[in-house]
């Protein structure tokens, strides 16, 4: 046993750091210090330079752009970006719909998709939720039948993040009603510019834009665009979930305290700071103690060739630790939590903040970070999984 | 003992009902947080007309004389329909200062115009520096001419704008954290030397920031008790909010009940679930803890002992905090994706839930006040 990074880990970890001190500038760090809104623009901006670098795609197979790194070299450089404050890479893409792409994809789809996805020039979205279809993912209805050489799809796919900006959505589609429901689902790739796509906003608690509906009426799809095999979606599209949920957290779980860290220093509680207050030091004592368990629990799996079980208690413990940061920071700001200027989220805002310019993303986040508990598989989901998949329950 | 609503209450639990099935659908609400003043003028004098802006005031001026469970029970109403009229901080805390602490005059001046809905009031306490601590007070009035000069900042003062008259806390003497030295005032909301910056709040309702240069303020109470005064009027404010918040987790509760008798998933209804059914179980406990503790602090707000009332205040404090966060992101959790949007109600008996947790004091604040009583 050893926890100790190698020389050549912390080597690239410098390395790493160098990167970003060159090439991020510091206006749109500072957004995402302050979590204020980005737009398309930032992060295609931020996705480009990593590419540039040879660096936006490190886990893709070498021969199509991918970086032979050690899986704790793969860990460094996700935590070190989030912790530089690097604007996120859209996953949908890149993470997602690639893997899937260049393991049962064809050739020609490798070579016509692919690109697109290194340069960012395709922004890709997720269709797989449902108005319907929710935990239930098999029980999906959309559906797309066979018309000559194409697929007419009609249907609706919602929680679509970010599909308000995107080319391609990779889509779960009913090709057959036969048998399970898991063994009628196809993997469809659409052009988002298709006639008969029309999408509309979904508005969340915290007054953002993030997610959408998207309607498919009568959608021409050439059938060439779909990915294996008919009905064989189900296997691509578990395939695929696997990589959603196993994201790493511990870069953006030590970011949010060490934002919160110093909010604490600077906020007043009995003429002394907030972090000087027992009450307060102690629960962010407990935070520390918490988020040092997950990172080494992240840790433990990283090299791991089959992140299955550890994928879903993963996302569990991470997803509910990134919520009770959001709520000492509520906590923290007290009455300024209060004040809803949604201007104040936007980078330029040039009147002066309300209370402590820290305090306007407190409550908006909060309201926001619910959904980590539910979106990629609910946590209950998580532990149906758990408890099937490794309890044999 | 007896825990049931008199005969009046209940008819004044009824009209509260239907005024709430009729002004507060979801769609009506949002026109209303969405409009320039954020509530509805001709609803401030639906409440006038029926009374219940008098409810808690003295008969003596212009009062109906309620106490504090007729109260509960509009706050209560109020919560589940997420009504934003400023019944909070005009009736229950403006009026509850006029009560406890006005001369005869102001009394006599003031009191039937609140009551007949031709006056509203605000409460500015929380500063900068302040955070729960209501005493932690660096705004200063200096004495000038008949009455005194008061400059500083407030921050959060809700409905501030909508005020005819703002009560401050201001330090006439003392260090800025002594309980000693504090006074109120009243002051007028266009005032010169007073400026004001309005926003919305995260949960729909309104709040400004104050700042004030010299402004003429009127004494309320006496010269450097505004901290007992404060202490009584805030213990009023919160066991009121305590039923507001009790409204919203009952609708949240019955809500997300209903979500799940009908959201079928897997080829049921997901209340077939047996880790749904006890995590509805432990909300709907939830409920009924925090009216529990709702009933106690209505039911002691009046003890002559301070030191019993305000561990009631703070108790129930905490009860509800504990309770409303439970329920309110259970709520959101149990009904997935949907309880994430501005659509649905739900997100927005969330927000206030959790918004009532931050004023008058957190969880945390209290259970520490609780422990030093």
């Amino acid at each position: 046993m050893d926890m100790q990074f190698r020389d050549e880990d912390l080597a690239f970890q410098a390395e790493v750091r160098q990167f970003i001190g060159e090439n991020l500038p510091t206006d749109l760090r500072e957004k995402v210090q302050c979590g204020l809104h980005l737009d398309k623009e930032d992060y295609v901006f931020w996705q480009t330079k990593l590419n540039d670098q040879g660096w936006f795609a490190p886990h893709w197979p070498v021969a199509l752009g991918g970086v032979e790194w050690s899986p704790t070299q793969h860990y460094i450089f996700q935590n070190e970006l989030v912790e530089g404050y690097c604007p996120p890479v859209m996953p949908f893409g890149v993470r997602m719909v690639a893997p899937v792409i260049f393991t049962y994809g064809s050739a020609e789809q490798k070579q016509r998709f692919l690109p697109g996805i290194l340069d960012s020039t395709a922004w890709w979205c997720q269709g797989y939720s449902e108005p319907g279809s929710g935990s239930d993912l098999a029980s999906l209805k959309t559906k797309a039948v066979r018309d000559g050489d194409h697929y007419v799809v009609n249907g609706t796919k919602t929680w679509t993040t970010l599909a308000q900006f995107a080319d391609w959505i990779f889509c779960l589609v009913r090709t057959s009603g036969e048998g399970k429901p898991q063994e009628g689902i196809s993997f469809l790739l659409i052009d988002m510019k298709s006639p008969g796509i029309e999408v509309t906003p979904i508005i969340t608690i915290d007054g953002s834009h993030e997610v959408n509906s998207v309607f498919f009426t009568d959608v021409r799809v050439p059938a060439e665009n779909l990915i294996g095999k008919e009905n064989e979606g189900w296997t691509y599209a578990k395939f695929l979930l696997l990589f959603e949920r196993s994201n790493s957290l511990t870069g953006s779980l030590k970011q949010q305290l060490h934002r919160l860290r110093g909010i604490a220093d600077q906020e007043q509680a009995n003429g002394d700071r907030l972090s000087a207050d027992p009450g307060f030091a102690a629960q962010l004592a407990d935070y520390e103690v918490q988020l040092r368990t997950y990172e080494f629990l992240e840790l433990r799996t990283l090299g791991n060739p089959n992140p299955g079980a550890e994928a879903s208690y993963l996302k569990i413990i991470g997803t509910d630790l990134q919520q009770l940061a959001s709520e000492l920071t509520l906590g923290a700001v007290a009455y300024f939590g209060n004040p809803y200027i949604r201007d104040a989220l936007v980078h330029g805002y040039n009147q002066p903040p309300v209370g402590p310019d820290y305090a306007a993303p407190a409550a908006p986040q909060y309201f926001n970070y619910r959904k980590t508990a539910i979106y990629a598989g609910s946590n209950e989901i998580q532990r149906n999984i758990l408890s099937k998949a490794v309890l044999g329950m | 003992m007896d825990f049931s609503l008199s005969e009046e209450q209940q008819l004044l639990k009824d009209s509260v009902q239907r005024f709430v099935r009729d002004e507060y659908e979801l769609e009506s609400r949002r026109k209303l947080v969405a409009s320039d003043t954020g509530y509805s003028e001709e609803n401030w004098a639906k409440m006038a007309e029926l009374g219940w802006l008098a409810m808690p005031l003295p008969e003596e001026f212009g009062g109906i004389g309620g106490g504090s469970v007729e109260t509960m029970v509009l706050m209560e109403e109020f919560g589940r329909g997420l009504v934003v009229e400023p019944y909070m901080s005009s009736i229950v805390i403006g009026g509850g200062f006029l009560v406890a602490g006005g001369s005869k005059e102001q009394k006599t001046e003031l009191l039937p115009k609140l009551a007949a809905g031709e006056l509203k009031l605000a409460f500015a306490y929380a500063e900068r520096q302040s955070r729960f601590d209501l005493n932690d007070v660096e705004c200063k009035a200096e004495k000038s001419g008949d009455g005194y000069s008061i400059s500083g900042h407030k921050g959060v003062v809700f409905y501030a704008a909508a005020a005819d008259k703002i009560i401050v806390s201001a330090r006439t003497s003392g260090g800025s954290r002594d309980a000693d030295g504090i006074t109120l005032f009243l002051i007028d909301n266009n005032s010169s030397g007073l400026s004001r910056r309005d926003y919305p709040t995260v949960d729909g309702l309104r709040a400004s920031e104050l700042e004030m240069d010299g402004v003429a303020g009127t004494v309320l109470g006496d010269v450097g008790g505004g901290a007992a005064l404060m202490d009584e009027v805030v213990g009023l404010a919160i066991a009121a909010i305590c039923a507001e918040a009790v409204g919203c987790m009952d609708v949240l509760q019955e809500t997300t009940n209903e979500y799940l008798k009908t959201r079928v998933q897997f080829g049921v209804p997901l209340s077939k679930f047996q880790v749904l059914q006890h995590r509805m179980v432990d909300m709907f406990m939830e409920c009924e803890q925090a009216r529990s503790m709702c009933y106690m602090v209505n039911l002691k707000i009046a003890d002559e002992d301070p030191t019993e009332r305000a561990k009631a205040v703070s108790a129930a404090k905490v009860q509800i905090g504990n309770s409303g966060r439970y329920v309110g992101q259970q709520s959101v959790q149990l009904h997935g994706g949907m309880g994430m949007t501005d659509e649905l109600h739900v997100g927005h008996y969330f927000k206030r839930l959790t918004m009532i947790d931050t004023m008058f004091g957190n969880k945390d604040h209290h259970l520490k006040r609780y422990a030093d009583l």
